[in-house]
């Protein structure tokens, strides 16, 4: 008995000890683009739409699974394996436009940010450099440990999305029965916003920022399992945080009046009528996941260009002895930061070539991890079993296409 | 830029001809063959048909940039792939090697070799690794100019390179290793930290390597500098006798700590696979909970009889001779082992040989119970400006001690 309970222990360090990565990637997948795609779902379609999150946690699950199971097998970050694997020309074209993406979507973050802070009626030229000194010290003067605790902190506080949803008091009924109803209309709106729903589910970042963050943890392949369990979790609470924004947007807003929202910032001024709380929290929460993005978006971006040319990264290292790092992680931020702050910036276009940028990546990225994680003599008995083979790349050919059906529609979108 | 310099990717692609001037194929990879010689192509792979052949370095004529490779005798071998083969292609380039003077992990972006001409023949030999943006820009444009054009344009880039006898290539399969005749015994010569540095820098299989390969005293110095968490996966990776080999020579006290790490299955392995004498010491240590005094002591100390002279407490040291780095205190304690007095190092120099020890002792004798917290015990640490800690047992015998690097690491850890 003593045994049992003590192995039960064991397995609840275990799975604590390797808590981090996969939670907060999915947790991040959320940000102030994700927020925005689903409450505009809610405004537009109500509960309708709800039953495309299934579907998207297991993409999120198949994709992010790979990841994490490369970077604890491997020990290496995804950037570096594709560096060894195919050669340094392929590796600097693809960080090349991980850098132009990321910079784009460090840019939404930070507009995420400006407009969050303007409910409360703070100033973006305020708020936007405060944020952007903030975090570039939280990273600079902070170690991994001390960062991945505030990260963790930072998920919790997605708690305030299940609050306003329930304080909405939506129609719990209708929500359960399209949770797993699936409706397709052939209206041209209704499939763009299911195709930015599931297109916008993985962005390759994440896949980059997940594997290191895993190898930086220090997972190793026998502790995996417990990793793997993090991943699933996490993706299915992302998920969950999404089925209420989706719910609040379609209580607060489709059930008065089915409308068109511009950004994030008009659902939460939707909620207002439902009382005060439920508007504060679902701008809180805004936020807490713009500024939270706004933080692993930079570094994430630092780390691969880093590990894929070979230039000395890690934010245990001095400036001086990993200058390119620094660099970069600071351009980043004081550039995405600075350009929200020029009057009249065309921020719509700026997230629409976002959009176009993480899909034309995404192909690459996907098919690489797929042929890495087949690797024999890289995966040992770690590789895809057969029937999982099959499952990702029919995953991956699925995501591949709405990828590029969104990418198609935001190109025509760009006037 | 020197003629007789030439970069490895310009070599690659590079075509082949025969004794009359025919292109036969192109130069898909080069090797050494280190038990041969450590620094010398000895083999240019061509791929042109179906399969690949092997050019031997005595069968080269000359090489000469921007024509290709011009041959003295054309009967050349099909490519068999063999273990005494490092190919630069692919075991080399794009890979992590480790830097011994620079102490860290590098990637190969490039290799520059030296063309040398012996009367008969021009040979190749590895010169630097190059790890530099120079590089990059190198292997960014070939293909897209032509290599005398790249020289030129990354004449202003100042190169960055490591000697080639100064890179230490990290093989996991030990067969191979062997014959590649990689040994890690500059790494050997590092400093443990530096080492410990390295190795977390490494994927899990060059790390087993490292440790499976390396003497277990140096593996055991540069395991303790080493997070944690991370030590206890590299010793779960390796095999159990050699685990047990490094565990030995680490001090019982981080032993202890490494252990409790691990799932209770691989630490009851290594414990079985040690020596019964230090065996036994980590096995008690074990019994202790990480964040009590218990868990937190070691048991380096020296104690003397209550009794005892300065000359027994000299011949005590002279008889722990490897404590002495780090010891700053000498313990007393009665018939029943219990702790009656500490007394500091440095008074020893200024008393008489024949005094006796408990006219030195400090006036107060600070000491904690083997359950106390670990808070309380750094406070102790805080108020009473400590070095060494004496922990008792329940019958206050003298159980073991703490030490500042203890509770440093502990602080850190928060």
């Amino acid at each position: 008995m003593r045994s049992l309970l003590s192995r039960f222990r064991y397995q609840i360090a275990l799975f604590l000890a390797v808590l981090g990565p996969g939670f907060i990637t999915a947790v991040v997948d959320n940000d102030s683009g994700g927020i925005y795609t689903y409450s505009a779902a809610g405004a537009k379609y109500g509960y309708l739409p709800l039953w495309t999150l299934l579907p998207i946690t297991v993409v999120l699950i198949i994709t992010q699974e790979m990841c994490s199971r490369m970077g604890a097998v491997t020990g290496k970050g995804l950037s570096d394996l594709i560096r060894e694997e195919f050669g340094l020309r392929i590796t600097f074209l693809m960080m090349t436009l991980l850098v132009l993406a990321n910079f784009t979507n460090v840019v939404a973050e930070f507009a995420g940010i400006a407009s969050s802070l303007e409910l409360f009626h703070i100033s973006r030229y305020i708020s936007v450099p405060l944020s952007a000194v903030g975090v570039w010290f939280l990273v600079v003067k902070g170690n991994y440990r001390s960062v991945e605790k505030i990260f963790l902190f930072a998920c919790v506080f997605y708690v305030t999305y299940i609050i306003s949803g329930f304080l909405v008091k939506p129609d719990w009924k209708e929500a359960a029965i399209y949770s797993v109803k699936p409706v397709l209309m052939l209206d041209g709106g209704y499939i763009y916003m299911l195709i930015g729903m599931v297109g916008t589910t993985i962005a390759p970042w994440m896949q980059f920022y997940l594997q290191s963050a895993v190898v930086e943890k220090g997972v190793s392949a026998k502790e995996y399992a417990a990793s793997r369990i993090e991943v699933v979790v996490g993706c299915i609470m992302t998920n969950v945080i999404a089925f209420f924004i989706v719910v609040a947007c379609a209580g607060a807003i489709y059930s008065v009046a089915p409308r068109d929202i511009q950004d994030a910032k008009e659902a939460a001024l939707g909620l207002k009528p439902f009382g005060e709380y439920a508007f504060l929290l679902f701008s809180a929460g805004l936020f807490n996941a713009s500024i939270f993005a706004a933080c692993i978006l930079p570094l994430s971006t630092a780390y691969s260009v880093c590990e894929g040319l070979g230039f000395e990264a890690g934010v245990n290292k001095r400036i001086r002895e990993a200058p390119a790092f620094y660099f970069l992680y600071t351009l980043l931020i004081v550039a995405g930061a600075g350009v929200i702050l020029i009057p009249g910036f065309p921020l719509v276009k700026m997230i629409l070539l976002s959009q176009v940028l993480n899909g034309v990546l995404l192909p690459f990225v996907l098919i690489f991890m797929v042929i890495l994680i087949n690797k024999a003599d890289l995966m040992g008995e770690w590789v895809n079993p057969k029937w999982f083979n099959f499952t990702t790349w029919v995953t991956v050919a699925i995501m591949i296409g709405l990828t590029l059906a969104l990418v198609g529609i935001s190109v025509r979108g760009m006037p | 830029m020197a003629d007789n310099l030439l970069f490895f990717t310009e070599l690659l692609s590079m075509p082949v001809h025969d004794v009359r001037g025919r292109r036969i194929g192109r130069a898909k990879d080069a090797a050494l063959v280190p038990l041969v010689h450590p620094s010398r192509i000895d083999r240019v792979l061509v791929g042109g048909g179906d399969a690949w052949l092997t050019v031997r370095y005595d069968q080269i004529r000359s090489i000469v940039l921007g024509k290709g490779i011009f041959l003295s005798d054309e009967r050349l071998m099909p490519y068999h792939d063999d273990e005494y083969m490092l190919r630069i292609g692919r075991d080399l380039l794009d890979q992590q090697i480790i830097d011994v003077t620079g102490r860290k992990v590098v990637r190969v972006n490039d290799l520059t070799m030296t063309i040398q001409n012996d009367g008969e023949r021009d040979i190749v030999a590895v010169l630097e690794v190059d790890i530099g943006v120079r590089s990059v820009v190198r292997r960014l444009l070939q293909g897209a100019l032509s290599p005398r054009w790249i020289r030129k344009l990354q004449e202003p880039i100042p190169p960055h390179s490591i000697a080639w006898d100064l890179c230490n290539v990290v093989e996991p399969d030990p067969l191979r290793r062997l014959r590649l005749n990689i040994s890690y015994s500059k790494l050997e010569a590092m400093h443990p930290a530096d080492l410990a540095d390295i190795v977390e820098e490494l994927g899990p299989a060059e790390r087993e390597a490292i440790f499976e390969t390396i003497d277990s005293e140096v593996a055991a110095e540069a395991l303790s500098e080493v997070d944690p968490r991370m030590q206890a996966s590299i010793l779960e990776s390796l095999e159990p006798e050699i685990a047990a080999d490094i565990v030995e020579e680490m001090s019982p006290h981080e032993a202890a700590d490494v252990l409790n790490e691990m799932e209770a299955e691989s630490s009851e392995e290594i414990l079985e696979e040690m020596d019964s004498a230090p065996g036994t010491e980590v096995r008690e240590l074990l019994d202790f909970e990480e964040d009590r005094a218990g868990g937190m002591m070691n048991t380096e100390f020296v104690s003397l009889h209550q009794n005892a002279s300065v000359m027994d407490a000299l011949a005590a040291l002279r008889g722990n001779e490897d404590l002495l780095e780090n010891l700053n205190t000498l313990f007393l304690v009665d018939e029943e082992g219990r702790l009656t007095a500490s007394i500091p190092l440095a008074r020893l120099f200024l008393a008489a040989s024949n005094a006796r020890l408990k006219e030195l002792a400090n006036e107060t004798l600070i000491q904690v119970n083997v359950d106390e917290k670990q808070d309380r015990v750094t406070e102790f640490f805080d108020k009473y400006n400590l070095l060494t800690l004496p922990v008792v047992d329940e019958d206050g015998k003298l159980a073991g001690v703490i030490t500042a690097d203890e509770i440093i690491s502990v602080l850190r850890q928060k």
